[in-house]
């Protein structure tokens, strides 16, 4: 039943592109209701879902004379992803609904996009994962570069180009690991049971664990991520913040960590202190978090700001994968569900609240405007969005990152001192962003009150939905950690479980 | 030779004499009938017995599973061969459906009747492993393309582009021919078996090696692989766009094929692949594909017409393609085919596409500013086929370059730093396949324009190109599926 995920999204944009060009609201209303119709879709199969097993959806043969299938299932790990999937998508068509031009074209590639990643996220064989994945590349480029603001058409082919790149390092790995095993088959499950020689792990898993790691956002290949995040549109900045970095660092999971677990191995000597691919990609991983949260304290630009903002707490996600024991993981994948709702909601705030009424996303010229009086809605929603990004506790952030936190503690404490102080230093650039933009200079403010268009109620259900899952997440985290646990004692991860885990 | 064989010859070669006499019947059809009529009635005339007659080739060649080889390899017949003329005259079809209504002659019966001899040409081609005879359909394939180029006769750079196609190509036939008879003074044998085992009995002198470079460098100016590429960016931009269309969809598989098989005999006859004098076409056949991909590539990004950049995404195609004969398997073998007919149908569409902007005078890439306003539907097929050619799934060239460059390391472990770049050259590709894509959908255009009109014909065609392109990406099997048919039935 979940493969209808995928189907509806696709077939939805395919009744767009049939509808009258005119008709913009039928277009909003078609999207609206493909993008429910997938959420609950996922929403029936988690209630029925039993933690721990893997749920198959559809296995047939396609290309039967390469060992090559069909083959859509889920476990705990992807069905967590879905959910987050459906409920950006359907923030996503609300925080549009003012899109004006090419508004069934715009809403096509939206759904498009989105049926994408929810093949992604269902893909068990390899192959099937890999063409989801480069799906997925086509409708960004051209969500941006035709609906976006400044830079557009060079942030647009820098993101198709850096995804490329990444996507073809991906292939060279998954080429490689088809014809190491024997070119018998590209299932998921049989490939992570084969034993692969050590030393073929060692050269492909830092290839494709990079390949994905490009899209998650890892420094130093995360220049993509703010010129990308600033120049999409609204939506294309939740979806691309909020889901496609989230393809990246599951593709790391699910391809890079459990088919080549032994790549993590030690090498068996040392370079500038490092001892492996693992301790490489964790330094990389805590320099993201920091320099993410160091460089959004300095943006001028209030989309930036979250675009680095995005680097940093990604930076939480690659640190969680490398930690390898059972919390830090399990703080992994709740941390990618909770940074996509929250970069959602962050995005709709400065992009769709903030930026389309002003038309400026400097925070120097935004601060006069006095916001928080104007639009008290927009402030209010990005003060919660900001408490919820820095981790107060009552929202899904808070666990995630304490999850993180303690994994990385047992691995390595140094690295969980030093992005303990990346938290720090997040709170710092949330509240300067918040304070310049909403509540600006008091005293300066001579010039009288901008009018600026009344928040509709697209905003206002967006809104709503999204805080709604992080608080829900926040309050009663076993929502999500009940499907995750039991996720990772499958037989999928025996590779990992059986090599470094602690 | 006596009757008998002399039937049986002819009726091994029905297809290739069925296509040779529907040309000369177009011709005829053309110059004694319909000469007094319009232009459209004449086209409509001359497309329908062309089609028919390749029609008709093409049930010949499925319909009748022979398996024969006589005048000692002079001519061959097998499941396989039967398959590639099917696709090569499928191939004209399409060709020739692009052409009509163009209006850049008014000699419509010899444009078609050349097409129709081109076709022939390869069809013999491909069909044969003696190296005169090779030489001999070479010849009859490359001078009607020569004069397909030169077929505007308003055009000075149709004429240029003829003028330089030709040099260069009689030079490279006359390096081939020189090749072969070197091959001939060394074993003997003007046929590829009988060179193939002098090739293994004896050590390699330099001058074995001499007519190695020479053989590859004839093949390659076919196929365009650099450093013997320098004809193709012109011939592409100058020609009439049907013609191109051809140059670059079914004299290249063509081709292919017969560079296959004059690898592939020269090392199956030592049983393994990777040793011997035999070695030596491999090192060589690499270089050429890496400076391929590179060349290609890299001089696409910086083009500013549409066709030019077709041209030279062509030469890098010839790189990846030269992987699949690199690895020498039959497995190579399947995934060349399925690569180099997908690839021929997408380069098709694109310049079916390109033929439809024909009447706009269209050439360079910002020309296209706004397509995707003016004509959706046509915008869409060109989506379609750039993203193809760059390796986007679910359409067919992503497939084509996973089954290529899997097999090529499946084949040997050797080829991983040829994988590597060409996987790496095919993100490069990417970058140019948008700059134009950019245009037609991102751009508005640069004058109120109306809308583009596409006769229905042309229009069916390209839009069934674009079908196929899909559905063998979706569903890979309808092609693989007849290939490895026809490979299964070869005697080993």
């Amino acid at each position: 039943m979940l493969a209808w995920t995928i189907y509806i999204s696709f077939a939805g944009a395919a009744v767009l592109m049939l509808t009258p060009k005119a008709s913009l609201r039928a277009a909003r209303v078609i999207a609206l209701m493909t993008a429910i119709s997938g959420f609950a879709v996922t929403v029936a199969a988690w209630v029925r879902f039993t933690p721990g097993e893997i749920l198959q959806v559809a296995r047939v043969p396609w290309i039967p004379s390469l060992g090559i299938e069909y083959h859509l299932a889920a476990d705990g790990i992807s069905l967590t992803l879905l959910l987050l999937t459906g409920i950006v998508a359907i923030a996503g068509v609300l925080f549009s609904w003012n899109v004006e031009r090419r508004t069934r074209e715009f809403f096509a590639l939206f759904l498009l996009l989105i049926g994408a990643v929810y093949g992604v996220f269902l893909s068990f064989d390899v192959f099937l994962f890999f063409v989801f994945y480069e799906l997925a590349i086509i409708p960004k480029y051209f969500l941006i570069a035709i609906w976006g603001s400044t830079g557009k058409e060079y942030a647009a082919m820098k993101l198709a180009l850096y995804s490329f790149v990444g996507s073809a390092m991906v292939l060279i790995g998954v080429i490689a690991a088809y014809v190491e095993a024997g070119a018998k088959t590209t299932d998921l499950a049989t490939l992570a049971r084969y034993p692969f020689p050590l030393h073929f792990e060692m050269w492909v898993f830092p290839l494709v664990f990079l390949g994905f790691a490009i899209l998650a956002g890892m420094w130093p290949f995360h220049t993509w991520a703010p010129t990308g995040h600033a120049a999409a549109p609204t939506a294309a900045s939740m979806l691309l913040a909020g889901v496609v970095m989230k393809l990246g660092a599951y593709g790391c999971l699910r391809v890079a960590m459990m088919l080549f677990p032994g790549g993590m191995e030690a090498w068996g000597f040392h370079v500038l202190g490092l001892d492996s691919w693992r301790g490489l990609f964790a330094v990389l991983a805590l320099i993201g978090i920091v320099y993410g949260a160091s460089v959004a304290l300095v943006q001028k630009d209030f989309k930036f700001v979250i675009g680095y903002s995005s680097v940093s707490h990604m930076g939480f996600v690659l640190l969680g994968l490398m930690t390898l024991n059972q919390i830090g993981l399990d703080g992994t994948v709740l941390q990618m569900f909770s940074h996509g709702i929250i970069a959602g909601l962050l995005f709709a705030v400065v992009g769709r609240m903030v930026y389309d009424r002003t038309h400026t996303r400097m925070l120097n010229e935004l601060g006069p405007m006095h916001l928080a009086r104007v639009i008290p809605f927009a402030a209010a929603a990005f003060v919660l969005a900001g408490m919820a990004s820095i981790g107060l506790p009552g929202f899904s952030g808070f666990v995630a990152e304490f999850e993180i936190l303690i994994g990385a503690w047992r691995a390595y404490p140094t690295l969980a001192v030093l992005a303990g102080a990346g938290i720090l230093v997040g709170i710092a650039f949330t509240w300067r962003a918040l304070d310049k933009a909403f509540f600006g200079d008091a005293a300066s403010s001579t010039q009288a009150a901008v009018t600026l268009a009344p928040i509709t109620w697209a905003e206002r259900a967006g809104t709503s939905v999204l805080m709604a899952a992080t608080v829900a997440v926040g309050l009663y985290p076993r929502l999500l950690l009940d499907l995750i646990l039991p996720a990772f004692n499958s037989p999928l991860f025996d590779g990992l479980r059986k090599g470094l885990w602690r | 030779m006596n009757a008998m064989s002399l039937t049986e010859l002819l009726r091994l070669t029905l297809p290739e004499i069925v296509v040779s006499l529907v040309g000369l019947l177009t011709l005829t059809l053309d110059l004694v009938a319909v000469q007094q009529r319009t232009f459209a009635t004449r086209w409509k005339v001359g497309a329908l017995t062309a089609c028919t007659g390749c029609a008709g080739a093409i049930l010949l060649a499925v319909l009748r599973p022979e398996q024969a080889s006589i005048y000692g390899g002079m001519l061959v017949v097998t499941p396989l061969t039967e398959m590639v003329q099917a696709a090569l005259a499928g191939f004209t079809i399409l060709a020739v459906l692009l052409s009509v209504d163009s209006d850049f002659t008014q000699n419509i019966g010899e444009y078609l009747a050349i097409m129709l001899f081109a076709t022939a040409g390869m069809m013999v081609l491909v069909s044969t492993r003696n190296l005169l005879v090779i030489f001999a359909s070479l010849e009859l394939l490359s001078l009607s393309l020569y004069v397909l180029t030169a077929f505007n006769k308003r055009s000075r750079r149709s004429a240029e582009a003829a003028l330089k196609y030709f040099l260069f190509g009689g030079m490279a036939a006359a390096i081939f021919l020189f090749g072969i008879s070197l091959l001939y003074g060394l074993s003997g044998s003007i046929e590829l078996t009988g060179v193939a085992t002098a090739l293994e009995s004896q050590p390699l002198t330099p001058l074995w090696v001499v007519a190695m470079v020479m053989i590859v460098t004839g093949l390659g100016f076919k196929i365009a692989a650099a450093p013997f590429h320098l004809w193709a960016p012109d011939a592409y931009q100058g020609a009439p766009t049907p013609s191109a269309a051809m140059i670059a969809s079914s004299s290249k598989l063509a081709s292919f094929i017969v560079l296959a098989a004059v690898m592939a005999l020269g090392l199956t006859a030592s049983g393994s692949a990777w040793h011997g004098p035999q070695a030596a076409w491999v090192p060589l056949l690499e270089v050429v594909a890496a400076l391929s991909m590179l060349a290609g590539n890299l001089a696409a990004i910086v083009q500013s017409s549409t066709r030019r950049l077709l041209a030279y995404s062509a030469i890098g195609h010839a790189g990846y393609m030269l992987l699949g004969v690199i690895a020498s398997s039959e497995l190579g073998l399947r995934a060349l085919l399925y690569y180099v007919i997908t690839y021929g149908l997408a380069t098709l569409g694109a310049f079916g596409v390109l033929a439809a902007l024909e009447k706009e005078g269209v050439d360079e890439i910002d020309g296209l500013a706004g397509l995707s306003q003016r004509a959706p539907w046509l915008s869409f097929c060109m989506l379609i086929f750039m993203l193809s050619l760059a390796g986007i799934p679910p359409l067919s060239g992503f497939f084509g370059k996973f089954f290529l460059f899997s097999s090529a390391l499946r084949a040997s472990g050797r080829l991983l730093w040829l994988v590597i770049l060409a996987i790496g050259m095919s993100a490069v590709s990417l970058y140019y396949y948008l700059r134009v894509l950019k245009q037609i959908f991102v751009l508005d255009a640069t004058a109120e324009e109306e809308d583009v009109r596409t006769p229905l014909l042309m229009r069916v065609t390209i839009s069934v190109t674009a079908l196929l392109v899909i559905a063998l990406g979706c569903y890979p099997d309808l092609l693989l599926h007849w290939i490895d048919t026809a490979l299964r039935a070869m005697p080993h």
